[in-house]
């Protein structure tokens, strides 16, 4: 370590310690691993990809894939498909907001903070838990179909009921995410100026008319942001929800691109296939980030990136 | 929040439409809340009935007992992927901790060659990934399947992790730090002396929001380790479960001669039992540490 102490004349560039590289390599190494070199993977698409062969005697076949994924009437299935899911998480968006307004209306504030804590823990547990709470309830065993029996109902079984798959899912995505979404919004309500809430009522204003014309308004650029965010995410719907989800009478209606390159590459092996299918996935998201991120800067005069 | 608390009692006559605005808000809020606790309470409640009867066992336990939570543990593997999950848990995130608290430290040292190519370095990996078949061969390439490394490896670095560790060590005054230096300590000293015990809250928020990670993390197993039965986990244990009846059934049936006579052990029982004990660690830590995940919120959003 170099002492610091005995320079007089303050260097105008600061001097480089190679010491820190070498401590930071390893951490470095880790990132190039497991991040970037993945990224070479995406050669393989060019190429016919056979497990266990070696890699120059694959055939080299250049865009094939690329085409045959355009063409393809199943891409269209579940780009359609990955397209309702996204659009519907839009559509309920504001809810998180409304949850937020709602629960700083609550006086009480033992009420408040249960009522938080407890719309919050579905984000903590996995998806395997969901699925099995649903199961738990909905499975033509479960609790639902046990009451409906009671009152002498027909049974029910979202779980296999492929018309009921877009509306179902969403609803399982806003149970789990709900609570988790509005705390950034509780943050923005309590950034919010608190004079102007005392002005509005000198001039009368009603509980109701400072959340329509001081919160709302108030809550308005983190939502921006968010939502810019949330479309550059649109075709990345995650894989999770849909794998512990799916079985053979709804497969058709949940297939999300993600989970198609999974069953694809990993289950039938098809790898330079879903490799291809995965970087347009990767380009088309880029593209929307770019978009998302220019469309801030012109809305909020900063980028959210 | 604290202006708001205080605001009521400037305004203390209460129109009659606020106040049935209150109560509905109220009565809506606890029916959101039921509609959260509930699945969670009914499999609790379920885990502890006696047997399954059809209508019987919503509210209350049906013939209360122990048995359930006795009986899964002879199931094939069922201790051991407890174990899996809870060696993974621990290791994932002290690893995760302490790579991700070092590497936001050095981003803050101007002395560090290549910063800001570096720094760049780590972040884009947040917009930029190989996707799912190329990391799988990459990860067959280096070995790692089957292995327990890769629940640990891969997430070792977290470029958001990182940058919220960077934001927050900017932050601490810089005097302690360069005292320190004039005493001639190493940078390593200065990290594990000073900056780690100056940064607790943030080393929780990292630890809290990196254990939950791994404690649900199910989908590596089953893509990375699914042949290995030893590596399989608690998440991915309970998955099986649910997804292959038949299997489950024969599992009761072989290890009901261990088992006391008058097992009452079905499938349905041990999906209930088995999510209750995969779920009960996050519901009892979390009321505890929801301020940490809040403050993890807050940083990145002041950050973003």
């Amino acid at each position: 370590m170099t002492t610091a102490a005995p320079v007089t004349i303050v260097p105008r560039k600061i001097k480089k310690d190679w010491k820190l590289f070498w401590i930071i390599l390893p951490l470095i190494l880790l990132v190039f691993l497991f991040s970037y070199v993945p990224l070479a993977g995406w050669a393989l698409s060019l190429v016919d990809y056979k497990p266990g062969y070696p890699l120059l005697k694959n055939e080299w076949i250049g865009l094939k894939y690329f085409q045959m994924i355009l063409t393809k009437s199943t891409t269209k299935r579940v780009l359609r498909n990955t397209i309702i899911f996204s659009s519907l998480d839009l559509l309920c968006m504001p809810l998180p907001m409304l949850l937020a307004i709602l629960l700083n209306e609550v006086r009480s504030d033992r009420f408040r903070k249960i009522a938080q804590v407890v719309t919050t823990l579905p984000h903590f547990i996995s998806w395997i838990i969901v699925y099995s709470l649903a199961f738990a309830i909905f499975s033509s065993e479960g609790l639902l179909n046990q009451v409906l029996a009671m009152i002498n109902a027909p049974g029910q079984n979202v779980l296999t009921d492929k018309n009921a798959v877009y509306w179902f899912q969403t609803c399982i995505t806003i149970w789990k995410s709900l609570g988790w979404n509005a705390i950034i919004y509780i943050a923005a309500i309590a950034g919010i100026d608190q004079e102007l809430y005392e002005a509005a009522r000198v001039d009368g204003a009603g509980r109701l008319r400072c959340a329509i014309h001081i919160t709302l308004p108030g809550l308005l650029p983190t939502f921006i942001v968010l939502l810019l965010l949330r479309i550059s995410n649109f075709i990345n719907s995650g894989i999770d929800q849909y794998y512990v989800f799916q079985n053979n009478l709804v497969t058709r209606n949940i297939e999300v691109l993600d989970l198609y390159v999974y069953t694809v590459g990993l289950k039938q092996q098809n790898y330079s296939y879903a490799i291809a299918a995965g970087i347009m996935k990767s380009f088309i998201s880029i593209a929307l980030l770019f978009i998302a991120n220019f469309t801030a800067k012109k809305v909020r005069g900063e980028s959210i990136v | 929040m604290k202006n708001t608390k205080t605001s009521p009692k400037n305004q203390i006559r209460d129109t009659t439409s606020r106040k049935v605005f209150n109560v509905c808000n109220i009565i809506l809020l606890g029916l959101l809340m039921l509609l959260c606790a509930f699945p969670l309470y009914y499999i609790i409640v379920q885990s502890f009935s006696g047997s399954v009867v059809a209508g019987k066992g919503i509210l209350l336990p049906y013939k209360f007992t122990f048995s359930n939570y006795n009986d899964v543990f002879h199931l094939e593997g069922l201790l051991s992927a407890l174990g899996i999950s809870v060696a993974r848990t621990v290791a994932g995130t002290g690893v995760t901790v302490l790579c991700c608290m070092l590497l936001g430290y050095l981003f803050t040292k101007p002395e560090l060659p290549f910063r800001k190519f570096l720094y760049r370095m780590v972040t884009i990996t947040m917009y930029v990934s190989g996707g799912l078949i190329p990391t799988f061969l990459v990860m067959k390439y280096y070995g790692l399947l089957n292995s327990f490394w890769v629940y640990i490896l891969p997430s070792a670095v977290s470029a958001y992790y990182t940058i919220l560790i960077k934001t927050y060590v900017e932050g601490l005054p810089s005097s302690v730090e360069e005292s320190a230096m004039l005493d001639g300590a190493g940078t390593l000293t200065i990290f594990f002396r000073i900056i780690i015990p100056m940064s607790l809250p943030i080393v929780a928020t990292i630890a809290v929001y990196a254990s939950v990670y791994q404690w649900n993390a199910w989908f590596d197993n089953h893509i990375y380790t699914f042949t290995t039965t030893s590596l399989t986990t608690m998440q991915y244990k309970l998955y099986k479960y649910l997804s292959q009846a038949e299997r489950l059934a024969e599992q009761i049936e072989k290890s009901s001669s261990e088992i006391r006579q008058d097992s009452m052990l079905t499938p349905q029982s041990v999906r209930m039992t088995v999510t209750v004990i995969a779920v009960i660690p996050v519901m009892m830590i979390y009321p505890f540490l929801q301020r940490f995940f809040i403050k993890g919120i807050n940083i990145g959003a002041v950050k973003g």
